[in-house]
């Protein structure tokens, strides 16, 4: 008897030590919904650098690793709950990357992961509200909070000399967040924002908005909407109107269909969306091209991060349990140690397990901050000539 | 100088935007009056059925462009207006053998015809959404502007500018001229007062010789008309999204009843009501008071009646005053 029991110990325990196991990280995003068009390059980006970590035969040993996908959907509750509970309980994963939008991600973590101990590393979440939500340390971001998001385009306006704005956002969990945290932050540095009220996306008809936000009046009009969305209505009605002729643009309102739509007619008109200057993002792009997905979507980058700290944590815990794993997010994130870049995570691994320490760079400069997100750095930008062009990073 | 200048920011930003809009839901509450006063039932369709004549008419505009056929400064949706009345009237006339007929020589309740024709709605708002998808959809061409914004200023040399869109023009235009010969047929031809008599009293109607199902055929291909000229005008001067013709039934429905359900003229008269209620009582008063009061008058608040969130909101509150204190409406309507 005692032999045997002995003998199942040490099977498990060997087991236990994990040679040629599996493990499957699951990577929930909005492959429907409003945000639908970021999914699929954002999913190229995770499951990319996670292939990367199983390919090399160094992660935990030669363990490998599976992707399982979840679709999240970008604001419904009910949806995204449902499928992190299939990842924990059906498929029983060993960490979830995602959501894609805020909602889905507030909701997969307070009703799944907090209760179930499960690490979530969000991409591309940036409600200021996942900043205060008591987490247990299990979530994580490889994007900014819209907080700081927040800051940075007020200190860019007030440093371009512009004092007095209006300010429209689209009435959701983002628009509001980053409206409100603008305000504050504008207000702060002696701005004022003469009006700061909401438009709903899906109207045909902004007139009615345009008026009252042409009566506040301001030196330009901050649209903090979505590009696909009411922002271009609202744009659209302002430059018809005469009301306003200069914008400021934050994150989802800058892309190709802002450029196509109004080309020279918002000239000067500035911006600027999450990205930085390290060399990381072009380091991503021969990725990208061997994995068939565009590595310099937005959010694509962060993806590509959020599923290389996840797979580097767990190496440095030297465990793929959550409880221990989700200690050695920062560690692996920040310095002291040597700086890894996109393409070596094998290099990362090989570093790990001898004990070593690292400092992740990856596609979009990863530095976090507490409790658990990127710093964030932007890329500004200004409409010259009908086009969207980069001016600087802050 | 600065009584013009609260003029004009006062007309660029309510009186324009609101004569356009108003033009537009006189056209769509005329359409639901004429149902109610001919078939005697509200037809919850009649978003959907505009919905369903601007798509016709923005694939027809899309073909045609794509040929290189244009009116010069004119928007091409004007000549593919026939194609989509045409098509509606189809879809209308079939629609209406195929549900609407049973239910007539059963005789039903005028609440169950409501019924039927939301599920109406429904099938017609699917449709809609396969054929075209849900995207947004700018098919206006030709000149933009009658007089922009910056023109008007360097023009008179007033610090406020006013903005005339083509289409805002177009759509008043449009509209008076469909206006007009809707009245002349109903009040001249003997096809128009057969109608008539029949809407004011069936029986008797029927008694005269008049054929019902003639009368009911041309009030369809009528509404077909109205429809497919509301929905591609709304289109054609905002932008035509399938989705929100649902949310236009409101305001609509508000304007016939307003004006007096089953009245043409009432229809008018409450799409202008509605329009320039929800216009002027969501606009912000903040300049055309600083430019009309002395400087210490000037106000720090916006002195805005209601936020623009609630622009629905005063359609419902004033249809829900209407019934209260006048059920049949301003005009001689029918009482419901």
């Amino acid at each position: 008897m005692k032999k045997l029991l002995l003998a199942t110990t040490a099977a498990t325990m060997l087991t236990g030590a994990a040679s040629a196991e599996e493990i499957k990280i699951g990577v929930m995003l909005g492959f429907t919904g409003p945000a639908e068009s970021l999914a699929p390059d954002m999913f190229g980006g995770a499951k990319a650098a996670i292939a990367e970590a199983s390919d090399s035969g160094m992660f935990l040993d030669g363990t490998t690793i599976a992707v399982v996908q979840g679709d999240s959907s970008c604001v419904d509750a009910a949806v995204s709950t449902a499928v992190a509970d299939r990842f924990v309980t059906a498929d029983g994963v060993s960490g979830i990357i995602g959501a894609l939008c805020s909602g889905a991600t507030i909701a997969a973590l307070q009703n799944v992961a907090i209760p179930n101990g499960m690490v979530m590393i969000s991409p591309s979440a940036t409600s200021p509200a996942l900043t205060s939500i008591e987490d247990n340390g299990l979530f994580f971001r490889a994007s900014p909070s819209d907080a700081r998001q927040g800051q940075v385009m007020a200190e860019s306006l007030m440093e371009k000399g512009v004092t007095s704005v209006a300010v429209t956002y689209t009435n959701n969990d983002y628009g509001k967040g980053l409206a409100d945290a603008f305000e504050a932050s504008y207000t702060e540095m002696g701005g004022i924002v003469t009006i700061n009220a909401s438009h709903e996306d899906g109207k045909a008809d902004y007139s009615a908005e345009v008026g009252a936000l042409a009566a506040a009046g301001g030196d330009l009009l901050v649209v903090v909407g979505y590009l696909d969305q009411g922002g271009p209505g609202i744009i659209r009605a302002a430059l018809d109107t005469g009301a306003f002729d200069m914008f400021h643009l934050p994150d989802a309102m800058i892309g190709q269909s802002i450029e196509d739509r109004f080309g020279d007619e918002i000239e000067g008109s500035t911006g600027q969306v999450p990205g930085s200057d390290s060399e990381g993002g072009d380091m991503l792009v021969p990725i990208g091209e061997a994995n068939g997905y565009d590595a310099t979507a937005p959010y694509a980058p962060e993806s590509y991060d959020a599923g290389a700290l996840m797979v580097l944590a767990m190496q440095a815990a030297g465990s793929t349990d959550p409880q221990v794993y989700k200690d050695k997010v920062f560690d692996v994130a920040n310095a002291p140690g040597e700086m890894i870049y996109p393409g070596e995570i094998a290099k990362a691994l090989e570093i790990l397990a001898a004990g070593g320490e690292i400092d992740y760079v990856g596609g979009s400069a990863v530095e976090l901050i507490e409790p658990g997100e990127a710093a964030g750095s932007y890329r500004e930008i200004v409409v010259e000539g009908g086009k969207i062009t980069t001016v600087g990073y802050r | 100088m600065d009584l013009l200048n609260a003029l004009v920011a006062f007309a660029n930003f309510v009186v324009v935007p609101a004569t356009a809009y108003g033009a537009q839901l006189a056209l769509g509450a005329l359409g639901v009056t004429l149902i109610y006063g001919v078939l005697r039932f509200s037809n919850f369709a009649h978003g959907e059925t505009m919905s369903f004549g601007a798509m016709v008419v923005v694939l027809v505009t899309t073909l045609f462009q794509s040929w290189g056929i244009s009116l010069g400064p004119l928007p091409t949706a004007l000549l593919a207006l026939p194609f989509g009345i045409l098509a509606t009237a189809i879809l209308l006339l079939t629609t209406d053998k195929v549900v609407y007929k049973f239910y007539r020589r059963v005789k039903a309740a005028p609440v169950m015809l409501v019924i039927v024709s939301t599920g109406v709605m429904f099938v017609m708002n699917g449709a809609v959404r396969m054929i075209i998808g849900t995207d947004d959809r700018r098919f206006a061409d030709g000149e933009r502007f009658l007089i922009s914004a910056r023109d008007f200023k360097t023009m008179t040399g007033l610090s406020e500018g006013l903005a005339i869109r083509t289409t805002q023009v177009i759509t008043v235009v449009v509209a008076m001229i469909t206006v007009a010969a809707l009245f002349w047929f109903l009040n001249k031809t003997r096809t128009g007062k057969s109608m008539r008599a029949y809407s004011d009293n069936e029986d008797l109607a029927l008694l005269s010789g008049i054929n019902p199902e003639r009368v009911v055929k041309i009030t369809w291909l009528l509404v077909a008309a109205l429809a497919t000229i509301a929905g591609a005008l709304y289109g054609l001067d905002k932008s035509y999204k399938p989705l929100i013709f649902q949310q236009l039934l409101l305001p609509v429905f508000a304007a016939a009843i307003v004006g007096g359900i089953g009245n043409p003229l009432g229809a008018i008269a409450g799409g202008f009501v509605i329009a320039f209620s929800e216009v002027t009582l969501t606009y912000a008063f903040k300049k055309v008071v600083t430019y009309l009061g002395p400087d210490s008058w000037a106000p720090d608040g916006l002195v805005q009646l209601l936020s623009t969130d609630y622009k629905f909101a005063v359609s419902f509150a004033i249809l829900i005053i209407v019934l209260l204190f006048k059920p049949t409406g301003l005009f001689k309507g029918q009482s419901i």
